[in-house]
């Protein structure tokens, strides 16, 4: 791979997902675009990232979804789980205890790890039994990863990636050598393609939005415009999570942090219940 | 420094077991079957068991009902180190009072997010 073929690509890249490409990734490269080249009958990627400067549509797709990053497991990072269940969820429940309304979406949720853990606390807390309606949204920009989030079935590895023994026999069903989500938990999630450069207009207001290890690797122009349109999504008490990883600059961006919970940030300044809560 | 009763019938797994606990600072002791875990438990209550399902003479599982009827015998966490993956197996585990389950093969990764489940590392 020469320069201007990996700058190529890093353009496409930033331009189609607003991810970007690190300069000294070419084996990261190679090892990501291996599989496309043997998909699409390139001889090698040289070969390959040449024919992507025609514009081949499907092409560049089937690239897009090979270099962005899919790794996830269930309840990764557990602290952000115990913020969402400890905090979050408590202040909610009491909220918007009138309406019984819940808006949650997973903006990068890849195999479905994290709308299904989210899933797995809602279904914990009984919010269904109690007549709650529950809109889980989750989207990704890789249709592979969201069309197999949607189908729920993980492999012995994936399940054994922080999920308790315990949740594992009582939210799933073994099917031969895969594990496949409960249908209960299934269906309370809508999953979509979508990537998020792309207008939000299609959102309901949402109460809680998972961005986790996506804004990373963003470019910082990129970064606030995603934030920006969150932010116009989120209802004024919501809340949002982001990564550990990843940190924004507060009230700059009008996210409030949240007292001793990194990665958790509402729309507006915390009202005194969920200090409280928070304890 | 935590201890670690490492009971599986394979001198390799053991090793293998072992090597990865000393490099997450465990004090990891080794038994080769049920009865001499149970022996080696009445010495030492450790704070964590991993524990091999098949062995000769006496299971896993029967192991770990005989040891939290034990004096104690609640003390230590159990993980179920197995290559028995149905679910059937694993609620039978859950059922005699195993904490957790990893199914094999394993690694050093998936031990140690094991072991942070469990609130030892």
């Amino acid at each position: 791979m020469n320069v201007s073929e990996i700058a190529y690509l890093a353009s496409i890249l930033h331009r189609r997902t607003g991810i970007v490409l690190a300069e000294k990734k070419t084996s990261m490269i190679e090892t990501r675009l291996a599989p496309v080249v043997r998909r699409f009958g390139f001889r090698d990627i040289c070969s390959l990232l040449k024919e992507l400067q025609y514009g081949h549509e499907a092409l560049i797709q089937a690239v897009i979804e090979a270099m962005t990053t899919n790794d996830s497991a269930f309840f990764r990072d557990r602290r952000t789980f115990e913020e969402f269940r400890d905090i979050v969820l408590p202040a909610l429940m009491v909220e918007r205890a009138e309406s019984k309304q819940l808006r949650i979406w997973c903006a990068a949720c890849a195999a479905g790890q994290e709308p299904y853990s989210v899933a797995m606390l809602l279904d914990d807390a009984g919010l269904i039994e109690q007549g709650w309606t529950i809109t889980l949204i989750a989207t990704d920009i890789n249709s592979h990863m969201v069309a197999r989030a949607e189908e729920g079935f993980y492999t012995q590895f994936e399940v054994q990636r922080g999920l308790p023994i315990r949740r594992l026999v009582s939210h799933f069903t073994q099917d031969d050598d895969k594990w496949r989500i409960a249908e209960k938990l299934r269906r309370m999630v809508s999953f979509r393609t979508f990537n998020l450069l792309d207008s939000f207009g299609w959102l309901p207001d949402c109460d809680v939005v998972f961005c986790r290890n996506v804004l990373m690797y963003f470019d910082h122009k990129t970064r606030l415009s995603v934030l920006d349109r969150i932010g116009e999504i989120l209802a004024p008490d919501g809340a949002l999570l982001v990564g550990p990883a990843e940190t924004l600059v507060g009230s700059e961006l009008g996210y409030f942090p949240a007292e001793s919970a990194p990665g958790l940030f509402y729309r507006s300044r915390p009202a005194p219940l969920r200090r409280l809560l928070a304890g | 420094m935590k201890t670690c009763l490492v009971v599986d019938d394979s001198r390799v797994i053991r090793k293998v077991a072992c090597a990865i606990l000393k490099e997450l600072s465990f004090r990891a002791e080794e038994a080769e079957n049920g009865a001499a875990a149970l022996s080696a438990c009445r010495q030492e209550m450790p704070d964590v068991i991993l524990l091999d399902w098949q062995m000769p003479s006496m299971t896993g599982v029967e192991f770990l009902r005989a040891l939290r009827n034990e004096a104690r015998g609640n003390h230590p966490i159990v993980l179920l180190c197995t290559t028995e993956n149905d679910a059937s197996h694993i609620s039978e585990a859950i059922n005699a009072g195993a904490d957790e389950y990893i199914m094999k093969p394993f690694d050093r990764s998936l031990l140690e997010a094991k072991l942070a489940e469990v609130g030892l590392v």
